[in-house]
């Protein structure tokens, strides 16, 4: 989150609701759960690392919030690492693994019925996801989010189909 | 009202050590106005399944009703007109026909189900500007992409009113635009209470159903319904 707010700064200096509506435009149906108070909390923290400034500024007479924020040249080194970093979310499967692995040994559960009772759980996030996806009105960009959550719960399908096969197998 | 209904529904292959139960003593019931998404790996059975229920093949044994009328003993030439009239089949290779155009390939059916060349003509272009498609009708098949040449199918598969839409792997052969273009079609029959039976294994298809079957070696391993 922090990085993403001093990314949105790059361009020009902005007010902390500007910043919001921009976040939510970009997450499309993803967005509408944001926490309101979420983005100050940010901006306050950055301030305090010294990675943004801001300053009162006369605004809109309807706004309470009149705060403009800009980044520092700190901030503005710390946005062209996070540009270059190539880190990646890895998707945890480890601790289902050995879900099954411990439920199978100490005959705890039945693994098939572990993986049958987990795959609609994924089904039933895949559908709510392809659902989103299906309203006309959701952006072309904010759309690709939600396409990027559909592939990997697909993903995640295709896994416990093959965790399914094996430990049937080995019922 | 039970629009589809299958009874120790069984297709057999093969005998003594070789004999392979694709469908395997199936039972099902599926209401007028249902979406229902038949998943499971390739080979569970699913594309027989669909193929006993259109009446496409028949069962080694079992019974299968279309709308309170039961088809799977019926002789040859009655069931190709069930087939014509009271079933939509979509392919994954959308099956149209080359050498006509979008319009033609939608008429076709109801031209053999004896309607007037001009009410098939209405009708079809009905269907393609329902399926958005009707700045397309004069072209080939060719000249179209592969999720418009499927809208094209959906539409060819809904001229004569059926009963019941029959898609197999509908999605098998889309990239996700034509995806999301065949699921929002899907959406709207389901809204105007058009019973649909998808059998695939693409998990998308789950967005437009209302109740899903999970299929393994030619069972039923899971059936819910979905609120």
């Amino acid at each position: 989150m922090q990085d993403v707010v001093l990314a949105m700064l790059a361009k020009e200096p902005a007010h902390g609701y500007e910043l919001r509506r921009r976040l939510r435009d970009a997450l499309g149906p993803l967005g509408d759960d944001m926490n309101a108070g979420q983005i100050y909390v940010t901006l306050n923290r950055l301030a305090k690392a010294g990675l943004v400034t801001s300053e009162r500024a006369d605004g809109l007479p309807d706004r309470p919030d009149r705060r403009v924020y800009a980044l520092t040249p700190d901030g503005q080194q710390r946005v062209a690492g996070w540009l270059s970093e190539v880190s990646w979310p890895k998707p945890d499967l480890t601790d289902f693994h050995l879900k099954l692995v411990a439920a199978a040994a100490a005959r705890l559960a039945d693994p098939v019925a572990l993986v049958d009772a987990q795959r609609r759980e994924v089904l039933r996030r895949l559908r709510e996801a392809a659902r989103a996806a299906l309203d006309r009105s959701v952006d072309p960009v904010a759309g690709l989010l939600l396409e990027g959550v559909v592939l990997r719960l697909r993903a995640d399908l295709e896994w416990l189909e093959a965790c399914e096969r094996v430990w049937s197998a080995k019922r | 009202m039970t629009m589809v209904r299958a009874r120790g529904l069984s297709m057999e292959y093969g005998e003594y050590t070789g004999l392979v139960r694709a469908v395997d003593r199936v039972d099902l019931d599926i209401g007028a106005g249902q979406t229902v998404a038949i998943m499971g790996p390739s080979g569970c059975g699913k594309s027989t399944l669909l193929q006993l229920l259109g009446g496409l093949q028949r069962p080694t044994s079992g019974e299968v009703w279309l709308a309170g009328r039961r088809i799977d003993a019926l002789s040859e030439r009655a069931l190709a007109k069930i087939r014509q009239n009271e079933v939509g089949f979509v392919f994954q290779a959308f099956h149209l026909m080359d050498e006509l155009t979008a319009v033609e390939n939608v008429e076709t059916p109801a031209l053999l189900a004896g309607r007037s060349p001009r009410a098939a003509r209405h009708r079809a272009g009905e269907l393609l500007d329902r399926v958005g498609l009707s700045d397309r009708a004069h072209h080939q098949p060719w000249q179209l992409s592969g999720g418009q040449r499927q809208r094209v199918a959906i539409a060819r598969a809904l001229v004569n009113e059926p009963r019941v839409v029959l898609a197999d792997e509908p999605t098998g052969n889309l990239d996700s635009a034509a995806t999301l273009e065949v699921l929002r079609l899907f959406d709207e029959l389901r809204q105007a209470g058009q019973t649909l039976v998808v059998v695939t294994h693409d998990a998308r298809i789950a967005a437009v159903a209302d109740r899903l079957i999970a299929m393994r070696d030619g069972m039923f391993a899971d059936d819910s319904v979905l609120v």
